[in-house]
């Protein structure tokens, strides 16, 4: 009976093929708007985690500071008090699962090399910071232990300095200035690209921290300590200890508040991507108002098929249909006419989602769930929508539907 | 039902229609009885009350007023739905304009009924040819009403209704549409189901010629049965 019913919409449907395809159209553009919209979404929120990951997973970042959070970042009564070597220390000396430890210090600094000159991240840091950061080396070598300590100028540079200076050729040996001092390059760093953020991640100048404190920063003061987690420590857990070094290092009385923070990146990275869903569950529910459209289209077009087929429906209902049969006729003709429609939008919105994908440089990332919803909700909207129309059918009276010319 | 009574039976039936001054009677107070295996002619001019008749008559309609019986069923007082079940089981239809749908063969327009009646493919597909061939079109089953001459569409038209083996047929002026040949052809086809297959046969027309076929007329006159009498002559 169903089979039946339904071999009957796909002909009147096929019958009217213009009419349909044109009713189709709403449903088409909405569900591939949803699709496109959540596609796209998933993808950029994959970006944005595999970015964030680039940035170091399982990685803490301590800088001085009270924590952000009610009532705002220290108050003016307190002196905000850097870090400093011998917060690393207690560090390095106490912390249980760490696989690297690292001081870190940044300024953007005019870098020169012959007459071309670029504005840089430079950073002051130890031989750590390549393990903490997962960074790697393509050539050179990184800073010995002695460079670290008696801060010899030297450094490591990124793919978009090597570029500026030096295009494709050998950068190690030269010796480029920083600020007004000078470093001789001992290795070139492995090429990371942007961030989702548009930040250039190799437009960066790594050297000793103490050739940085000296001769750039003119202080002893470490901005950042990154610690990375070992592989059997999850961050949440080296927190607290962290904490509980600093704290004792830098006597924090237990009545105050810690004078620094600690941000664990892969709770960051957590915020981004459900900042970004959410971004895109918006997206979704402003495509899905055109689906409210369409299904209005259904509506219009299941009345005017309503009307057109009075006699039909008069004949029918004469030789013994019930109302539920021309109820489920017309139900099932609104319903197979936007499933066509949805699955046309999935094809074409799967289809924009992949040129966005290649265009964005983003991962195409189609969710089987969202497409079986798009079925779904393709389906509903059709039965939603011709609900109305095909009552009025079933409720003619059979005697004026055969009278209707 | 009681051997012997009435297919139809009409208990001073009323239908009336409007309000208060306006309320018209299309049917005041009409005694009538149909006995299985008849064939009738209803006649009378435009509102007499004929149509209405009919339409009670084949259970699309409900008196206002009275009682009608069909097959000794209380049919006036069934709601919608049972009255397109007793339709379906036991009244077949022929229209004026055949009602036939567009677009559908002559087979699948037999089958309709069957359909709705909830009948297997195979088995309606069976039926539809038997009817199709009881009312001689074989060969034209997979045409489209377009396809076909008028009396050949009324030719579905009946098959579509004998179909379902019916006890009464409700025929609302068969041969309007038809030249006489085709009416001929049509009356003798509805002559020999009333004869052979004992269908009780219920027909609307104008023509005093094609009223002859039938064994007996029905004058309807401002809602009131003015004349009933035995056709002397059957053709």
């Amino acid at each position: 009976m169903i089979w039946e019913t339904v071999r009957l919409s796909l002909r009147s449907i096929r019958r009217n093929v213009l009419r349909s395809f044109l009713t189709l159209l709403g449903i088409v553009i909405g569900v591939a708007a949803v699709i496109a919209m959540l596609t796209i979404g998933s993808g950029t929120t994959e970006k944005v985690k595999a970015d964030i990951s680039k940035l170091g997973s399982n990685l803490l970042v301590v800088r001085s500071g009270r924590p952000a959070g009610p009532g705002g970042p220290g108050g003016l009564d307190q002196v905000v008090r850097p870090l400093a070597e011998k917060d690393l220390a207690a560090l390095v000396a106490h912390l249980t699962g760490a696989r690297a430890i690292s001081p870190a210090s940044q300024k953007q600094v005019r870098v020169i090399f012959g007459t071309e000159s670029l504005t840089s991240g430079v950073t002051g840091t130890d031989s750590a910071y390549l393990d903490a950061r997962d960074w790697k080396l393509v050539s050179g070598r990184p800073f010995s232990d002695s460079e670290t300590r008696s801060g010899t100028g030297v450094c490591l540079i990124g793919e978009t300095v090597r570029q500026q200076f030096f295009g494709t050729g050998d950068p190690e040996g030269e010796i480029i200035r920083v600020n007004r001092t000078s470093c001789k390059i001992i290795g070139l760093l492995e090429p990371k690209g942007y961030t989702g953020f548009g930040q250039d991640q190799d437009n960066v100048v790594l050297m000793p921290l103490h050739a940085y404190q000296r001769r750039i920063a003119g202080n002893r003061d470490i901005d950042n300590i990154y610690i990375a987690a070992d592989d059997r420590t999850p961050t949440s857990e080296l927190q607290p200890r962290v904490e509980d070094i600093l704290r004792d290092a830098r006597r924090v009385t237990p009545d105050r508040e810690s004078d620094f923070a600690i941000r664990d990146m892969t709770q960051i990275a957590d915020a981004m991507a459900s900042a970004t869903t959410t971004m895109t569950g918006m997206l979704g529910a402003v495509a899905g108002v055109s689906l409210l459209v369409g299904g209005i289209g259904i509506m219009n077009i299941m009345l005017v098929s309503v009307t057109e087929r009075t006699r039909e429906i008069g004949i029918r209902l004469a030789i013994g249909a019930h109302e539920k049969h021309i109820l489920i006729q017309f139900l099932v003709e609104a319903t197979v006419l936007s499933l066509l429609g949805g699955i046309i939008g999935i094809l074409i919105g799967l289809a924009l989602a992949g040129l966005a994908s290649v265009a964005l440089t983003i991962p195409f990332a189609p969710s089987p769930a969202v497409i079986l919803l798009a079925v779904g909700f393709s389906a509903l909207i059709g039965m939603v929508f011709g609900f109305f129309p095909a009552l009025r059918g079933a409720r003619l009276d059979p005697i004026e539907a055969l009278r209707h010319e | 039902m009681a051997a012997g009574a009435p297919l139809i039976t009409f208990d001073k039936v009323w239908k009336s229609y409007g309000q208060g001054e306006a309320k018209v009677h299309a049917l005041a107070g009409v005694d009538l009885a149909i006995q299985r295996g008849e064939f009738v002619a209803i006649m009378g001019p435009s509102g007499s009350g004929k149509s209405t008749a009919m339409n009670i008559i084949g259970c699309l309609d409900t008196p206002t007023a009275g009682t009608y019986s069909f097959m000794g069923i209380d049919a006036g007082r069934l709601d919608r739905n049972r009255r397109a079940m007793l339709r379906n089981l036991y009244v077949g239809f022929v229209f004026q304009g055949y009602n036939l749908l567009a677009r559908t063969t002559a087979a699948e327009n037999v089958e309709l009924p069957l359909i709705y009646r909830g009948v297997a493919a195979r088995e309606r597909r069976d039926l539809a040819m038997q009817a199709l061939s009881q009312v001689g079109l074989v060969g034209r089953e997979h045409h489209s009403p377009a396809e076909l001459s008028g009396g050949q569409q009324q030719r579905v038209a009946i098959a579509r209704a004998i179909v379902t083996r019916p006890t009464l047929l409700v025929a609302d002026e068969p041969t309007g549409n038809l030249d006489t040949a085709r009416t001929h052809e049509i009356m003798e086809l509805l002559t020999q189901l009333n004869t052979e297959l004992g269908l009780t046969i219920a027909m609307v027309t104008h023509e005093a010629d094609v009223a002859g076929y039938a064994e007996r007329t029905i004058r309807f006159l401002d809602g009131h049965v003015a004349s009933d009498s035995k056709n002397l002559e059957v053709a």
